[in-house]
């Protein structure tokens, strides 16, 4: 479990394009939330005034992440809400995944940067569109021989956030695997789940939350005045 | 040529575990973060959810060195640059 296996190797336009565990189980996770999210979105007709049952999570669920985006960073950019919705849920579950045997794909680093990788778009981004030059200028500050270490400053960003969920989650993968390979067979009755618990549920949350949280504060610090 | 070998091998493992006792030093940066931020809640207990989530930001990001040591360790234990450094020279 502590290799990425390759299960197929296509050949598209003359490159290799690896078919890796991490992208198929990523694909598991993508088909359970599209699934849900098409359930939920034919359920839409018959929503009523007064909630319950089923409508009530969804809409609660929404609300939610609504006002924690809201809060966080004011309500000129909260239109990026619906897709740290996506992140959120993404994350979350492919950490959940990993409790049913499974690898996390959050336990590879193309995961994890490709997430990173967007949200420094997105800062460069909503940065230049709310802020437009004062945002350049920023780089310059408070002098312009500092203009190299700014960037840096910048690039790292994206590097420490995803080395944060990668190696939080990769941790978590490694003292499983040596738990289940090293220890005698009676050991492995009820005990796993524990460390599930906390490696994949507790963590996994904890690691959600503070991607999704500085990320927002990223892009809020690019963004806002 | 086995010696050489495995001296860089056992020279790897220490070195991930050099990079492993940064662990030690996060954990009282982190601690030091929770008593203060739990000596400010039993202060003003009507803050405390301001106080909660600036709390997990700041672990999340003293933690971050923490995690660069635990990627230098896996790279050392199983990504092996040593070895292939050794490689290449012999052969």
């Amino acid at each position: 479990m502590l290799n990425v296996e390759n299960y197929w190797v296509l050949k598209i336009a003359g490159y290799d394009v690896w078919i890796t565990e991490t992208i198929f189980n990523t694909w598991i996770v993508m088909a359970v939330l599209i699934i849900l999210a098409i359930i939920a979105r034919m359920k839409l007709k018959s929503f009523k005034v007064i909630p319950s049952g089923f409508q009530n999570v969804i809409e609660s669920l929404v609300e939610i992440f609504d006002n924690f985006v809201t809060n966080t960073m004011g309500e000129k950019l909260s239109y990026v809400a619906p897709w740290f919705f996506m992140v959120f849920s993404l994350v979350f579950s492919s950490s959940l995944f990993s409790t049913i045997g499974f690898r996390a794909p959050t336990a590879d680093f193309i995961t994890t940067f490709a997430l990173a990788i967007v949200t420094f778009l997105m800062m460069v981004v909503l940065g230049f569109r709310h802020r437009k030059g004062k945002y350049l200028k920023s780089l310059f500050q408070p002098n312009f021989v500092f203009f190299p270490i700014n960037v840096l400053g910048e690039m790292a960003k994206p590097v420490s956030l995803s080395f944060r969920l990668f190696g939080n989650m990769l941790s978590g993968t490694i003292i499983l695997t040596l738990w289940y390979t090293l220890t005698p067979t009676l050991l492995q009755i009820g005990i796993p789940a524990a460390l599930h618990g906390f490696f994949d549920v507790i963590m996994g949350f904890l690691q959600t939350y503070i991607f999704v949280i500085i990320s927002l504060m990223y892009i809020k610090g690019a963004a806002d005045e | 040529m086995e010696q050489a070998l495995a001296t860089i091998i056992s020279a790897a493992h220490i070195g991930a575990a050099i990079a492993l006792f940064n662990g030690a030093f996060t954990t009282f940066g982190q601690a030091k973060i929770v008593a203060q931020a739990i000596e400010s809640m039993a202060r003003q207990p009507e803050a405390s959810d301001d106080i909660r989530s600036s709390m997990f930001i700041g672990i999340a990001l003293s933690e971050t060195s923490g995690i660069y040591g635990l990627l230098i360790a896996i790279i050392m234990l199983f990504a092996n640059p040593l070895v292939n450094i050794f490689i290449n020279f012999v052969s």
